[in-house]
């Protein structure tokens, strides 16, 4: 009888099959894992970019291949007045907008992130408007702004009798201008309070008892706790909301198509007004590439904003 | 400084009473220390203390004045936190300065007593750091440094050592005593450590439940425990306790071991009685001890811990001497009388 011991026993050694070590070969496992994503950016992103960037120096009509004109687009986008009537409105528009949001947004915020009643209720019902199709809301505000049939209208008339004649709200400069920002903001609010919230929710409650007994008045808990706590996620959402502003298009497109006098076009619907409804791509395509630095500067702003601050590097503090 | 007097102070969280009724007297000047299991209420009281709860009812007296209506910043209080709440946005000289700050005090003034804290605590070196660039050892320093800063009335402190590891404990331990001593401030702190109790405290005071067992200084409570539940969380190795029936002047467990009575209560109330002995007041002795199995030994160097059986109960003996016995060889044992305890069976309550 033979008698096994444990040192006659070795553990088989796995050899790793030809697929095994495909796998821990490092250049081929970096060109395998880039590969899916460096083909989706360049068919979904890099390629239409390209396209519009190419086309904003050609002449090209729909149906009709252009040709290289150079500068040509942009020389006569330089002396259009309604183009830089666009220029002016989208930033006035994504400015007023942006400070309506965070105004609004971060009280809110800081209104749920106390003790208040039906908490979860609210932060739902504050959440509407975000979940609510642009579109949808966008005909809502139509019919809110509408000339005869708004509530505002109805109200001020019939109810308060404070008016005769219905608001004038989308046919006129100035009042069709403040009326989309005001849909913008009302759309904006959700996004910005329920991320300031979370932001808010990360501060610890001991932060702020030290602070009490510490001697702070409520508002100077504000300035020296919250506020700069905030800071790193204010920066990462005001700059998504600015980008996500300045380039919107569903809200104006659909309440007031850039009129009146076409006093209400942002950079993007007069680009897709010029470019797909009149058929000029060269030109539209030249007015979306001249969005470009302005998003390029609120990505800087973002990227300088954002970066680590000096408090953030180290251990966590509990 | 001051006296800070608690006078049958309740506390509810919604229907629920966590506190029930406590009253302590703290002297000026003296350290207080607050020791129970975790969720006795000793957060809460002090929380009350601070004004950071509202107090359902009783009393709460800092100096001659009731605080009960007093907001928090009017009461001068510091408190250091479990997890110190250092502003993380702020160096540590802006994090002691806040209160100075937030008072506007003129810049030279904040300078000087940073600095002094800063001395006291050895954290000249640290001043322009960020909390997430230190060390546990040295945020606990500068959350106490915060509260020096304050020159308070009172300081609190809840579980400040609870995040060190042994060694940093032990030595912040003596620290926060030394700088007691040095600032003669009137300190309540909170621990669930007996332990740091011992070694801290002028006066302990013991909760359970919500409610006061005893106040005492440290080697009161040691000696004369007033219940059951004090004589088990104070000292260790914990207090053998055992059940017996008082009888012939001894006390006879069910599995028939005799034990000999406290000196002073020889002639005790026949009947069912507790019996406690500390581990290290157990001696090995040769001649008539009682029997004991040992079950696992463990030396330290300075004593030697033996876990043993007598009868069917398991008890801990703690001895000067070197134990040579191995694990089922018989231990002769004997407890000294003068320093065993006696309690009532019904209510705990020392004889
Ligand atoms: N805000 C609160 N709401 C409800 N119950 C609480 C609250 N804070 C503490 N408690 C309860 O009060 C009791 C005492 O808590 P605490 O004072 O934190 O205990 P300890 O500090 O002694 O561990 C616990 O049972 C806890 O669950
Ligand atoms: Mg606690």
């Amino acid at each position: 009888m033979t008698v096994t011991t444990m040192t006659d026993w070795t553990r088989a050694r796995p050899q790793p099959n030809w697929l095994a070590r495909l796998f821990d070969y490092k250049p081929f496992l970096v060109v395998a894992c880039l590969t899916p994503a460096l083909g989706l950016l360049l068919v979904f992103l890099t390629y239409p970019l390209g396209l519009g960037i190419w086309l904003s120096f050609t002449d090209t009509k729909i149906g009709r291949t252009g040709e290289f004109v150079g500068l040509d687009n942009f020389e006569y986008l330089l002396s259009d007045p309604q183009f830089w009537s666009a220029v002016f409105y989208s930033v006035f528009y994504t400015a007023v907008a942006t400070f309506g949001k965070f105004a609004l947004g971060l009280w809110l915020a800081l209104l749920l992130n106390n003790h208040v009643p039906f908490k979860s209720l609210l932060r739902a019902i504050i959440l509407l408007p975000w979940i609510v199709p642009t579109v949808l809301s966008a005909l809502a505000f139509w019919w809110l702004y509408d000339p005869q049939f708004s509530i505002f209208s109805y109200l001020a008339i019939d109810i308060l009798h404070i008016r005769k004649t219905p608001f004038d709200f989308l046919s006129t400069i100035w009042p069709a201008r403040w009326s989309l920002i005001a849909a913008n903001i009302w759309r904006g609010i959700p996004f910005v309070a329920i991320s300031l919230l979370a932001g808010l929710q990360t501060i610890s409650p001991s932060l702020y008892e030290a602070a009490l007994l510490d001697g702070s008045t409520a508002w100077q808990r504000f300035r020296y706790i919250t506020f700069p706590l905030l800071l790193p996620i204010l920066a990462i959402v005001m700059t998504f909301s600015i980008i996500f502003t300045f380039t919107d298009f569903q809200l104006v497109y659909a309440i007031t198509r850039g009129g009146p006098l076409n006093s209400t076009h942002l950079m993007a619907t007069l680009a897709f007004q010029r470019g797909i409804s009149g058929g000029e791509l060269g030109e539209g395509a030249a007015i979306a590439v001249a969005m470009i630095p302005f998003l390029v500067a609120a990505t800087l702003f973002s990227y300088f904003a954002l970066a680590r601050r000096k408090w953030q590097q180290g251990e966590a503090n509990d | 400084m001051a006296t800070v007097d608690i006078r049958d102070v309740r506390k509810a969280f919604g229907p629920f009473e966590v506190l029930h009724g406590v009253s302590v007297a703290i002297a000026d000047g003296e350290f207080v220390v607050l020791v129970g299991p975790s969720g006795c209420g000793k957060s809460t009281l002090l929380r009350m203390l601070a004004g950071l709860e509202n107090i359902t009812s009783g009393e709460i007296a800092i100096g001659p004045k009731v605080v009960n209506n007093v907001p928090p910043k009017d009461r001068d209080i510091a408190m250091v936190f479990q997890n110190y709440a250092l502003y993380p946005h702020m160096t540590v000289f802006d994090n002691m300065a806040f209160s100075m700050t937030l008072a506007k005090a003129p810049k030279a003034l904040m300078e000087q007593e940073v600095n002094r804290a800063a001395k006291i605590l050895g954290l000249e070196q640290l001043l322009q750091r960020f909390p997430r660039q230190l060390s546990g050892g040295q945020r606990q320093r500068v959350a106490m440094g915060r509260a020096i800063v304050r020159n308070p009335q009172v300081f609190l402190f809840d579980e400040p050592l609870s995040n060190l590891d042994a060694k940093l404990r032990v030595q912040m331990r003596s620290e926060i005593k030394e700088l007691h001593q040095r600032l003669k401030v009137t300190t309540v702190y909170v621990t669930h450590d007996q332990i740091e109790a011992m070694t801290m405290a002028d006066k302990i005071v013991v909760m359970n439940g919500g409610n006061i067992e005893q106040i005492g200084a440290p080697l009161e409570l040691y000696d004369r425990p007033a219940n059951v539940f004090v004589a088990g969380f104070i000292g260790s190795p914990a207090m053998n306790i055992l059940k017996g029936t008082v009888a012939n002047g001894s006390l006879r467990t069910d599995d028939g071991t005799n034990w000999p009575l406290p000196t002073g209560l020889k002639n005790a109330k026949e009947g069912p009685a507790v019996y406690g002995v500390r581990p290290e007041h157990l001696r090995i002795d040769g001649n008539g001890g009682i029997p004991a199995t040992v079950q696992v030994v463990e030396p330290t160097g300075s004593e030697t811990q033996v876990l043993m059986k007598i009868g069917s109960q398991t008890m801990v003996g703690a001895f000067r001497e070197r134990v040579t016995a191995k694990p089922g060889e018989i231990l002769p044992v004997r407890p000294d009388p003068a320093l065993v305890h006696l309690f009532d069976q019904q209510s705990g309550q020392r004889l």
